[in-house]
């Protein structure tokens, strides 16, 4: 539908135009990302890599054991493709530290605690390359909370945050994000064998429609019903967006000033920039 | 009069009226020695557009030093600047000042505040009352902020004012990346031009660049003659410095041509307004 086609040739634009402008005017011209070999973090390196010349954008492959080795292989031939920085810091060693004290771990607190793994990582390299963390991940799973808080989902700047999993796929193409990786399986590769759209419950596709009407164009149910979702499928993501909201805020914080953080102390990020 | 226009499509820092003072001087001086007689600012070209709380600390007051130099630069050059305006009752405004020969010649405080969607004006300003053309070296003017030029009344009541000359200084956020165009520029193309041929008056818009918090300010600054036609038109979403020249033979031929503001029946305006109004204070 029209509304997720989008103009790729503007939308390169805007999201170089941010990284290029948002980066330096805080006095810094490098970043660091984490490239995992999928669509999102190539994506992202492309889009850096064009902002600020491919030699100020470091990307970090942090692959687990049982990390599917294409993905490794996917995210070197993202990062030749775009001309970045390329290097790979394992997190099994900190990761499994962790896990022989408790080994009774599920796949769940495995995937987050890596995912939390590697914000470090890339967090310890904005200090040390005195570069800004770029996040990845996408509106699509930003309004579903299919990411980790205070893990894939911490960054200083994400460019792709307001363009569902749709657009990611055009302005990939666009942009010359190499054929593999585009067409591949989104997959968060925690465990072997495992795929977004397997473990979500439906493709990509067809939520972005949903969402798309639902949050941008702010259809109602009825409305969303009669455009012919399932109503069962309109519940269940309604409440995933609902339920994942305090992903997407920062934590709360007990009022008891006239000035509290963010409600009543209010300022642009960009204070002063 | 023929005269020669300058839209300075700038990109101010959020907050920092010192630098942004600096860089407004600059271009004021790149006019003057290009030759211009006018030259218009964005909306909030000194202060930046998402101030939140930053209102109190970035406003002005007409006699403040930073309003008085530029007032002193008019003598120069005419100049259409938009900043936060402070008044003696500690009230703060979302102004324009047209400054002219060394004297402020008009103020404009923005009458319709957005506080919708991304835009949160009325929680930090106070609302304008009045829209008033006035005469400037070159003609009758009106000015308008941003959010004014979407309520026909303004525009109107500029032109029924006499402007012939609509100068419309703007902070408009980019959104909308679906079409062939940027949605928010295709918006206001359509509306600048449908105001000029509407009301056969020049419409003269200058937009901002740059991003604050990731939000982008597209640009594409325009000159719009009493036609509806596009004479001139700043890039997209980059500085820019659009010189256009604003001939007075354009104006008087589009009222010949089309004069519909001669056949405005005021009378009968004012007349089903005052019914409305009544209407609706019963």
């Amino acid at each position: 539908m029209a509304g997720l086609h989008a103009n790729t040739d503007l939308l390169r634009k805007l999201l170089v135009g941010f990284v290029r402008d948002e980066v330096r005017k805080v006095g810094v011209s490098t970043v660091v990302l984490g490239l995992s070999g999928g669509i999102d973090s190539a994506l992202v390196a492309f889009i850096a890599a064009e902002a600020l010349g491919p030699e100020n954008v470091h990307a970090i492959c942090m692959p687990y054991k049982s990390s599917n080795p294409e993905s490794e292989a996917h995210a070197r031939l993202v990062a030749t493709a775009c001309g970045v920085h390329f290097s790979v810091v394992s997190i099994t060693a900190m990761v499994d530290a962790y896990f022989d004290v408790f080994s009774e771990a599920d796949n769940m607190r495995r995937g987050n605690k890596m995912a939390r793994e590697r914000m470090t990582i890339l967090f310890d390299h904005s200090a040390l390359l005195r570069a800004l963390v770029l996040g990845t991940s996408n509106k699509t799973e930003l309004l579903l909370g299919y990411g980790t808080l205070y893990g894939d989902m911490a960054s200083a700047l994400n460019p792709i945050g307001d363009i569902y999993k749709s657009q990611v796929w055009q302005l990939s193409a666009a942009m010359g994000v190499p054929t593999e990786v585009i067409e591949k399986q989104p997959s968060a590769d925690l465990w072997a064998g495992q795929t977004d759209e397997e473990e979500l419950g439906f493709s990509y596709r067809q939520v972005d429609q949903l969402l798309y009407r639902m949050v941008d164009q702010r259809l109602t149910k009825p409305e969303l019903v009669a455009d012919g979702f399932e109503s069962d499928f309109v519940e269940s993501i309604y409440s995933k967006i609902q339920n994942s909201h305090f992903k997407r805020r920062l934590p709360v914080i007990a009022k008891v000033s006239n000035r509290t953080i963010d409600r009543d102390f209010r300022y642009a990020r960009d204070w002063g920039k | 009069m023929d005269f020669t226009a300058v839209l300075a499509q700038i990109k101010p820092k959020l907050g920092c009226v010192a630098d942004n003072l600096a860089t407004i001087e600059e271009q004021i001086v790149k006019a003057r020695e290009a030759g211009a007689d006018l030259i218009i600012f964005p909306e909030l070209a000194l202060s930046g557009y998402f101030l939140k709380d930053l209102v109190p600390e970035v406003a002005l007051r007409t006699d403040s030093p930073e309003i008085r130099h530029l007032i002193a630069l008019s003598r120069g050059i005419s100049i259409a600047i938009g900043f936060v305006e402070e008044t003696d009752d500690y009230h703060f405004f979302n102004s324009a000042l047209y400054l002219e020969d060394g004297a402020i010649r008009h103020l404009h405080r923005k009458v319709y505040l957005p506080t919708y969607g991304l835009f949160d004006e009325q929680r930090y300003l106070a609302h304008g009352e009045s829209f008033r053309a006035y005469d400037s070296k070159f003609g009758r003017f009106g000015m308008l902020i941003c959010e004014d030029m979407w309520h026909l009344s303004a525009s109107y009541i500029l032109a029924m004012d006499g402007a012939t000359t609509l100068i419309c200084l703007s902070s408009s956020p980019s959104r909308g990346i679906e079409g062939d165009s940027l949605g928010s520029a295709s918006a206001w193309q359509k509306l600048v031009s449908t105001t000029a041929m509407f009301l056969n008056c020049r419409v003269l818009y200058s937009n901002r660049v740059g991003f604050e918090d990731g939000v982008n300010f597209w640009g594409g600054s325009e000159y719009i003659a009493p036609s509806g036609e596009s004479i001139a038109r700043g890039s997209l979403l980059e500085e820019d410095f659009v010189t256009a020249r604003v001939t007075e033979g354009a104006l008087r031929r589009e009222r010949i041509f089309s004069p519909m503001m001669r056949d405005e029946n005021l009378f009968v305006t004012m007349q089903e307004l005052q019914r409305i109004a009544h209407k609706r204070g019963q």
